[in-house]
């Protein structure tokens, strides 16, 4: 039972991150019919948003302390951020503490911005063009995108971590009735949980509640028709694509503690987003919601040792053979529609 | 009995019974019109006809063997071709390959790897495309990309790719439907030459009353998914019931 | 000439003429002198050209034809290395036997993976072979290690039986991959003044191989089953009413390039006796359907433009170093040197990723045709230029 709980558990943040990443997906594919494979650099520019804030507040100036002296007796050198001689050595310091929840606010205009640009100037000109093309002009930009942050970054993880007030782990035994000790969980994955629970959650209001929302549902049901009514349907597919570029930026902040970011984590999730959107159902929002928290969980128990002595190299390729599975029993995935990309 | 025996034909979406009880028997070298209002059921029916849907009751019988549960490429091979209501062809090929791919599928089957063969070689097909070609007044157009072609040079050239395969049976989906009324005629006057050139059987599936009196032998009526009457052209003509279908939409 | 047309026959002499005095043509600068950094003659490059050339004309064969996007061809170059490192291991060090069965290994996994796949079309094949092929690699560095030997590569040892050659050679070493006893690795060097230039047995066995994998590809496009496969890209739902199974159609053209990357991935372990997992990752299917893209899908030279292209260039890119730069713009003003190097850098030795992901992305967005598209493009100008507006369009506008 408990060890149940905790691969369910373990699951979360990792179906959290899937679920976010295919979310932007859909909405891309579902409003533009356009396959995105640049979606994946996203998040990983959105963790990268993380690590450029935490750079910034970092940001110090030397100054020499007389009355101490260093291992070589030489005047010590003191390293103070910006941050704290403007705010004060408390608040400057947990303001830097916080730079990862704070990079949500610095990731947004950013990240749309950078959506609006790639729809603007790229993915507008692939709308007539074969999925194929999209699928390869996208896998190029995807290449540009991850070469040009590895140029800025370097090659090697950066470590961000969370603040200091998530950084312990909660005991859900404890909670549940259970032995203490046997089911903790890092505070951070709540958080990331409860996040992207937010953020799907706003998404999908938005979607239903908006009059925006409304229409741009409506064109991703019935394009043309939407467009016969006197709507600009371009326009607001734009923003769909600003909107999308921010939930995957938003997902790879948060995702910055987690896992540090290094500039092909990108792909390493596409690749998986992809398997898990087909999964869903191409063009279904809720389907990528379902088929993202699914896989995620389904891997974390395939990681299991009972079960890995049962079927070796399981946890390997959980993923792929459900995908396989799904793909040739129901065409059209958990909850696609009719007519998605069919031939 | 005819060569195409529908017996029976019973087929449910949800709550819409789209063809009920329909019975319709086409007799070999005759010309065959299905017509009916928006929502008779021509399409539906045609779809059966082609193994696309599955009726729920009922038996499709044609050259003596069902064809229920067969895919299209099986039921081709039985010997019916298809025409679309647009132009369904090779647009990638010339106009010369589209018409030798059904050459092909008639003498090979529907599967043959013939991977390093020569296609110089077929001589026998080469001739026969060919001819085919100078039956519809094409040759000229041989090695045209076929894509670039206007829609009238389409719709011929997927007439030629039916007729090449010699079918039995010929289907036609609406065959002049968003055409101008010269492209029409001169769709009729293809479709006449046709007959007269060689023995076949055609079904039509026809919207428009004028090409359905100018070429069809025999009619049926669909109304609401069920046969009203199935008659000589000139006996429908008068029919009240068939007026009374009809009311509101051409009467 | 060998059942071919007059115009095929003539593109295949090209390429015999190009893949045969390819260590003269590629190595046009003089040893030693500045410019030798942009030859291409040695042994080891030139074989890459030609191996990827194979495993690029074979994806075309699937993709050119029938318009089916594979995203995980690599598993199939991949299995082709394993299998022919356990021929060295346990037969011998003939390659001739070692590439046979890394032929007959990739057809028959490519048939396995392919019945499923083809199942599906579009976006959902491509995600099927993407999720096939990652499979692979997975397991090839998890359960199968026995198989595999997992992130350390298949290696040949001292230990393995090689019941029909020998364990241990003369000299106490590993011994080399030979074809019937000639060592391929053997090379003759000819010194013509300041030239240099190598003749390789592994990089003429590669040719060959190139020669007949080219040959048939040809003939395959020129036969009612290529043309098949062209009708299948065109319009597979006209392809069903017209009485063909569209199915073992797409099939056979996986199979069969599948088998290419086999003897890709063959050569391969023959050039350079081990095999690593890395060489089915995903990103390694993205390389040949770039080379493909880039030389021009469904014709018959673009892939080995393709493959030909993006192997010198990554080859150059990523030698030049800053250095180097310098000492090319060395003639200008300090300043405007250092500027120029500046711009450079970003592009040049590691980042000749970069610079490939945007000539990928320059190349489908404005040269979808590929590489012959554009020396189309390019001989249709000259030859407005000379014949002074002769009509040369043949398709009449709709």
């Amino acid at each position: 039972m408990d060890a149940i709980i905790l691969q369910i558990l373990n699951g979360l943040d990792k179906g959290s991150a899937y679920a976010l990443i295919a979310l932007g997906l859909t909405l891309i594919f579902g409003t533009l019919g356009v396959v995105n494979f640049a979606h994946g650099a996203l998040f990983m520019i959105g963790s990268f948003c993380a690590v450029t804030l935490s750079k910034i507040l970092n940001l110090s100036f030397e100054t020499i302390d007389p009355t101490r002296t260093d291992f070589l007796g030489n005047p010590a050198k003191i390293k103070t951020p910006y941050i704290e001689s403007w705010f004060g050595p408390e608040t400057g310091a947990a303001i830097i503490d916080w730079a990862v929840p704070l990079s949500i606010l610095f990731s947004i205009p950013i990240m749309i911005s950078i959506g609006f640009i790639m729809e603007r100037g790229l993915i507008k000109h692939f709308y007539k063009r074969p999925h194929a093309d999209q699928i390869l002009v996208t896998f190029g930009l995807a290449i540009v995108l991850q070469e040009v942050i590895k140029y800025f970054y370097g090659a090697n993880p950066i470590p961000t971590p969370a603040p200091d007030a998530f950084r312990g782990s909660f005991d859900f035994g404890a909670l549940l009735g259970i032995d203490p000790n046997v089911i903790i969980y890092p505070y951070w994955r709540l958080v990331y949980f409860a996040f992207s629970a937010v953020i799907i959650g706003g998404v999908f209001a938005f979607l239903q509640f908006t009059t925006f929302g409304m229409v741009v549902r409506a064109g991703m049901a019935d394009r043309e028709t939407v467009g016969l009514l006197g709507i600009n349907i371009d326009k607001r597919f734009t923003i769909m694509f600003g909107l999308a570029a921010a939930v995957a930026g938003l997902a790879g902040v948060m995702y910055a503690p987690i896992n540090s970011p290094n500039y092909h984590m990108g792909m390493d999730f596409l690749v998986l987003s992809f398997v898990v959107v087909v999964v869903g159902g191409m063009g279904s929002l809720p389907g990528a919601v379902l088929a993202g928290f699914m896989l995620g969980i389904l891997e974390s128990f395939s990681s299991m040792n009972e079960i890995k002595s049962l079927f070796p190299g399981i946890d390997q390729i959980i993923i792929y053979l459900v995908a396989i599975i799904i793909l040739l029993t129901r065409p059209r995935g958990l909850m696609g529609r009719k007519g998605v990309m069919e031939d | 009995m005819g060569i195409l025996e529908v017996k029976g034909v019973n087929k449910r979406f949800g709550g819409l019974q789209a063809l009920g009880n329909v019975n319709l028997s086409v007799k070999e070298n005759t010309v065959h019109a299905i017509i009916g209002p928006n929502g008779a059921g021509k399409s539906t029916l045609l779809n059966v006809l082609v193994g696309k849907l599955i009726p729920d009751t009922g038996s499709v019988m044609f050259d003596g063997q069902s064809v229920l549960g067969r895919k299209p490429y099986q039921i081709n091979q039985m010997g019916i071709s298809r025409v679309f209501q647009t132009p369904e062809i090779f647009g990638d090929l010339t106009v010369f390959e589209n018409v030798m791919i059904p050459c092909f599928a008639k003498r090979d089957g529907a599967f043959k790897l013939n991977a390093v063969g020569d296609m110089l070689g077929q001589k026998d097909l080469i001739e026969k495309a060919e001819q085919m070609l100078i039956d519809v007044n094409m040759i000229d157009k041989r090695n045209m990309h076929s894509a670039s072609m206007s829609r009238g040079d389409k719709r011929r050239l997927e007439m030629a790719m039916c007729l090449v395969q010699e079918p039995k049976l010929l289907l036609l989906d609406e065959p002049t439907a968003g055409m101008a009324r010269a492209d029409t005629n001169n769709t009729i006057d293809l479709l006449k030459e046709i007959k007269a050139k060689r023995d076949i059987t055609m079904a039509i599936i026809e919207h428009d009353m004028h090409v359905v009196f100018s070429l069809a032998d025999r009619i049926t009526v669909l109304a609401l998914g069920t046969p009203l009457v199935e008659d000589a052209p000139e006996n429908i003509k008068g029919n009240p019931k068939v007026r009374e279908a009809y009311l509101g939409e051409s009467a | 000439m060998l059942g071919l047309t007059k115009k095929d026959a003539t593109l295949l002499l090209v390429v015999a003429v190009l893949a045969l005095c390819a260590p003269f043509i590629l190595n046009p600068f003089p040893e030693g002198s500045a410019m030798a950094q942009f030859n291409a003659g040695y042994p080891d490059l030139m074989q890459r050209f030609v191996i990827f050339g194979i495993f690029a004309i074979g994806f075309n064969i699937l993709f050119g034809l029938t318009g089916y996007l594979s995203f995980g061809h690599a598993a199939f170059l991949g299995v082709g290395s394993y299998s022919a490192v356990w021929m060295f291991k346990l037969l011998s060090m003939n390659v001739i036997p070692a590439i046979m069965l890394s032929v007959i290994v990739s057809g028959l996994f490519a048939l396995l993976i392919g019945f499923v796949s083809l199942r599906r079309s579009g976006i959902y094949f491509s995600i099927l072979t993407l999720a096939f092929a990652q499979m692979s690699f997975n397991l090839a560095y998890s359960v199968l290690t026995p198989i595999t030997n997992g992130e350390t590569g298949l290696q040949l040892t001292l230990q393995d039986p090689r019941v029909l050659g020998q364990s241990v050679s003369e000299t106490g070493g590993i011994p080399v991959t030979s074809l019937f006893g000639i060592e391929l690795r053997s090379t003759y060097q000819m010194d013509l003044g300041a030239w240099l230039f190598q003749f390789n047995v592994g990089y003429y066995l590669c040719a060959v191989m190139l020669l007949l994998a080219f040959y048939l590809a040809i003939r395959i496009f020129r036969s009612p089953f290529g043309m098949m496969l062209r009708a299948i890209k065109s319009n597979q739902h006209r392809v069903n009413y017209t009485g063909l199974n569209p199915r073992p159609y797409t099939l056979a053209a996986f199979v069969i390039s599948g088998m290419y990357a086999g003897l890709a991935g063959g050569l391969m372990a023959s050039m350079d006796p081990l095999a690593g997992a890395e060489r089915m990752q995903w990103t390694a299917s993205g390389e040949v359907v770039l080379m493909t893209i880039l030389g021009g899908a469904g014709t018959l030279i673009g892939p080995v433009l393709g493959a030909g292209f993006i192997k010198y260039f990554e080859n150059i890119f990523s030698k030049i170093n800053d250095n180097v730069l310098h000492g090319w713009f060395s003639l200008l003003p300090d300043g405007l040197e250092n500027l120029i190097v500046g711009v450079l850098h970003p592009f040049i030795g590691k980042g000749w990723h970069l610079t490939l992901g945007i000539l990928f992305m320059l190349v489908v967005i404005f040269l979808p045709g590929g590489l012959v598209e554009g020396g189309q493009r390019i001989a249709r100008l000259f030859r407005r230029g000379k014949a002074d507006q002769t009509d040369t369009t043949t398709k009449p506008a709709e």
